[in-house]
């Protein structure tokens, strides 16, 4: 069967996993039925455990779904602790069920799978060394990508059922009253890791820093957690930063977010009281650095900025630019810190931030938001998961979910060495063209021609040229030339879904 | 030279001869002049290369309308007549001679240009030349160098070899250079061709460069040579004329469209006659003002 | 032709690409190593095949290691590794320019 942005969708595996193609990024009115887990009834006092042995024992038995959250990106150490004491109990066939699996975490999710420990796969997305074994087809059955709000979305309706989140926590009392921003490997916002606390039949925290009780501020409170694990470390403070923390100097990525600025300076958005959101890379902070001076400028402040935070952000918070900060998770030590010591920056967890079945997410209230692709095509689908050798190497992230904004920009060169950013089709369709409005190149910018209100504020910029998307599309294939397709096998490696839960596009295995 | 006249020529970006990236992506900054340079910025071990590189490029990439400079190396290289060759074959804009001195120097690139474009088959006087001024004997002879031939377009200083040679080094206040920059000017001015100043190197001082360019500015330089592209959008931001500035050059423009459909040859604005220089200046306003999308094609103010 | 030394240009900088020539007997053979080898292997192949047959080189080994370099690159630093391994590089050949 075809979805509606044009993808061929492997019927067995849709009927088989009862899936539903992507139709549409309205989501609609429907009425809906949140899950509640189960609960084992305790006063409290008997949670601390030992051993990460003993807890694995008591909780963990084959076929079931176990999940971790990814705060401590690559500074990550509880993941592998746990996997590894998983994986020599003879555990087998579980479904990881985490937030996201970086690079840390690679070998040993191969090495759970080689094992039969690991048979099934939901992330927001992997890279390396692992999204290259899956792509190789090296996992029986196909990996489930899901953006961070329809990761909280599948847990609310319970297509993810959690029976144990592994959590670990920088600080928590022998309750599990814990929070992000204190201790010795702190990431500030545990966002993603609320929902595993509110929905997982058992709760297992892992910390290095045990608290005199009652711990406050508690992002996660007791009355959700089963056991807590003193471990000697969770992670590596000096790792957990994520990529560029500094404005780039590169003129290139400068000209980009200078660009994205002048788009969105110009755009009916900004004015007093607007939102956005940025998130990180070397060239999203210099946009947050454009986009402060335009608004000293002319005289705006933000009511808030929103999403993955870095310390340009807060600094703005901390100037009087922004209003609020709501903080899904914090991209450096900076942003955590600043969670610490301003009100004003408010911890919100997956849901909150972007789930679609909802009472109201913050994305839906979201005006600007600047988002990065490895491919858009010229119906302005953008791919962010796999590679131009079509692995997989990415991550749904906040992508579909950001994309709802009124103004969605999307920054990207137009070709990175030899390679088209701007493409025919994208390898993979990870966020629909009907939720992207601008594409900012260095060598100018695409509107979506659906956005005729946007041709007219954004068709006259000094320094920014406007081209259709075809046009730049047939630019990069002048400088690039025109690769020779990239060959697949039958077998679907892994389903993104849409935020809503429908299948957006398949993953195939790659023929080398 | 009606041509030259018409080009702004505000930013001249240097682009080093040997690095791929930095020449495919030239074209990117909207520098309207683009120097790759084969001389300083080229080891003596990759000359050969990087010529090969520019000349590539210079046949495949599109650079906009940027104008298309070259620094080859000079004439007391081994490399200054394959360098010649190469770019004459490609169809270069503008060759650029470090080091010139006399305007003899310029006569006979001017000679060895003529003897590239018969070999490949290049329109004849289609390349033009650019001196840049790096010693006291050139600053002296700037005059005859930029009248030397009607190739030349224009006439740079270049101060970091200019202030070796005056036994100095450069200053934050620019005073060591007032003489050589005035010089240039005048001759570039008087010869009726392009003077662009130097570079400014310290990227973290921009208040610095700021100061700079708006000194040369005033001064009347038609623009600076640039070692980052970051800068030219500061060099711009100097050059862009004001509201007021604009509506004056439109007034006058307006002059100079009644008076041609009156069939008039006199010029008047208020009663009063317009002087050429006034109407120069306004077309040169207006040509700024278009290239800061200021006013659009018809000279009609765009609004913010 | 044969090539008269072994010979080096281009680097591993980012839209570069390195060529090494040394003598072979066996026709043209390229070795070459690039993170684009899927989608643009055969071309790369070309450009350096098609810009040796300028300077009539018939019989040499190539080693070539891509970071993603456009056409003009390739044809540019073939044209720099052709000269140096000829030593010719005093004496352009234009027509292969």
């Amino acid at each position: 069967m075809k979805n509606n942005v044009n993808r061929e969708l492997p019927d067995d595996v849709m009927s088989a996993l009862d899936y539903k193609p992507y139709e549409t990024t309205n989501i609609g009115n429907p009425d809906i039925q949140r899950v509640a887990p189960s609960v084992h009834v305790q006063t409290g006092d008997d949670k601390l455990v030992d051993s990460i042995e003993d807890v694995v024992k008591a909780t963990v038995k084959d076929g079931m779904t176990i999940s971790f959250h990814h705060h401590f990106r690559n500074g990550d150490f509880v993941f592998n602790k746990v996997m590894r004491v998983i994986i020599d109990a003879g555990i087998k066939n579980l479904t990881l069920a985490p937030s996201s699996l970086t690079g840390v975490m690679n070998d040993m999710v191969i090495e759970a799978i080689k094992a039969g420990t690991v048979t099934n796969i939901t992330s927001s997305g992997m890279r390396g060394s692992l999204g290259d074994f899956v792509s190789h087809g090296n996992l029986k059955n196909p990996v489930i990508f899901r953006s961070h709000g329809d990761r909280a979305r599948a847990i609310e309706h319970g297509d993810i059922k959690i029976d144990v989140a592994f959590l670990g926590v920088p600080n928590a009392d022998k309750l599990g009253n814990a929070n992000g921003m204190d201790g010795k490997a702190v990431f500030g916002s545990l966002g993603y890791a609320l929902m595993d606390a509110q929905y997982a039949n058992k709760v297992v925290l892992l910390t290095d820093n045990l608290m005199p009780y009652p711990n406050t501020p508690a992002s996660i409170k007791q009355t959700q957690v089963d056991y807590v694990v003193q471990v000697d470390q969770v992670g590596d403070p000096d790792k957990i930063g994520s990529g560029a923390t500094r404005f780039t100097k590169d003129p290139k990525e400068l000209k980009i977010a200078s660009t994205v600025n002048d788009v969105i300076v110009n755009s009916p958005y900004f004015k007093d009281g607007f939102s956005f959101q940025t998130g990180s890379g070397g060239a999203a902070l210099a946009v947050t650095r454009y986009l402060r001076q335009a608004m000293i400028d002319n005289k705006i402040k933000a009511s808030f900025a929103l999403g993955g935070i870095t310390k340009p952000t807060t600094d703005l918070l901390n100037e009087g630019l922004i209003d609020r900060v709501m903080d899904v998770q914090d991209f450096d030590k900076g942003a955590a810190d600043s969670m610490h010591t301003n009100p004003k920056q408010q911890e919100i967890d997956a849901s909150w931030y972007a789930d679609p079945d909802n009472k109201g997410a913050m994305v839906d209230q979201l005006d600007v938001v600047i988002l990065s692709a490895l491919e858009i095509d010229t119906k302005f689908n953008v791919n962010v998961m796999t590679g131009s050798d079509g692995v997989i190497r990415g991550a749904v992230g906040g992508h579909q979910d950001a994309a709802t904004a009124k103004l969605t920009i999307i920054s990207a060169p137009l070709v990175r060495g030899r390679i088209a950013t701007v493409v025919p089709d994208v390898t993979t369709v990870v966020t629909p063209g009907d939720s992207i409005d601008v594409l900012v190149t260095e060598y100018g910018i695409a509107i979506n021609p659906k956005r005729k209100d946007l041709q007219e504020s954004l068709g006259h910029l000094a320094g920014v040229p406007v081209y259709t998307i075809d046009e730049l599309q047939k630019m990069a294939a002048a400088k690039v030339g025109t690769p020779k397709p990239l060959e697949f096998t039958d077998r679907t490696v892994a389903l993104v879904e849409y935020r809503d839960g429908s299948v957006i596009d398949a993953i195939h295995e790659v023929k080398d | 030279m009606a041509e030259t006249e018409e080009r702004l020529r505000r930013t001249m970006m240097f682009v080093p001869g040997n690095n791929p990236a930095m020449v495919k992506d030239a074209g990117i900054y909207g520098a309207d002049s683009i120097m790759f340079d084969l001389e300083d910025a080229v080891s003596m071990a990759e000359k050969d290369a990087a010529r090969a590189l520019v000349y590539e490029a210079l046949k495949s990439q599109d650079y906009g309308n940027a104008e298309l400079v070259v620094r080859i190396n000079g004439d007391d290289t081994p490399y200054y007549h394959n360098d010649i060759k190469a770019m004459v074959k490609a169809g270069i804009d503008v060759i650029r001679l470090p080091k010139t001195e006399t305007a003899e120097m310029i006569k006979t690139l001017e000679a060895d240009v003529l003897a590239a474009e018969k070999e490949f088959g290049r329109e004849e006087g289609s390349t033009h030349l650019m001196a840049a001024i790096e010693s006291a004997k050139g600053v002296l002879n700037a005059p005859a160098i930029a009248a030397a031939s009607d190739r030349m377009i224009g006439i740079a200083l270049s101060a970091e070899d200019y202030t070796t040679d005056m036994k100095t080094h450069r200053y934050p206040d620019g005073a060591e250079l007032e003489f050589a920059r005035n010089m240039v000017l005048h001759a570039a001015r008087a010869a009726g061709i392009a003077a662009f100043d130097t570079v400014f190197t310290n990227m973290d001082d921009t208040e610095g460069f700021y100061r700079e360019t708006r000194y040369i500015h005033q001064l009347g330089f038609d623009g600076k040579s640039l070692v980052n592209p970051r800068q030219i959008a500061m060099v711009n931001e100097v050059y862009q004329p004001t509201a007021k500035e604009i509506a004056n050059a439109k007034n006058v423009i307006n002059a100079i469209e009644e008076a041609r459909i009156k069939g008039s040859g006199v010029i008047s604005m208020n009663g009063q006659m317009v002087d050429r220089p006034v109407v120069l200046r306004a077309q040169r306003v207006m040509r700024l003002a278009k290239a800061s999308n200021l006013v659009d094609e018809e000279g009609n103010t765009i609004e913010k | 032709m044969e090539i008269k030394q072994t010979a080096l240009a281009g680097t591993l900088e980012s839209s570069d690409i390195q060529i090494m020539l040394s003598k072979g007997t066996d026709g043209i053979t390229i070795d070459l190593e690039s993170d684009v080898e899927k989608q643009f292997g055969d071309q790369i192949r070309k450009v350096i095949t098609d810009t040796l047959a300028e300077f009539n080189i018939d019989n040499v080994k190539v080693k070539a290691v891509d970071k993603g370099a456009l056409d003009c690159v390739i044809k540019a630093r073939t044209i720099a590794v052709a000269q140096r391994a000829l030593q010719t590089q005093d004496q352009p050949a234009w027509e292969a320019f």
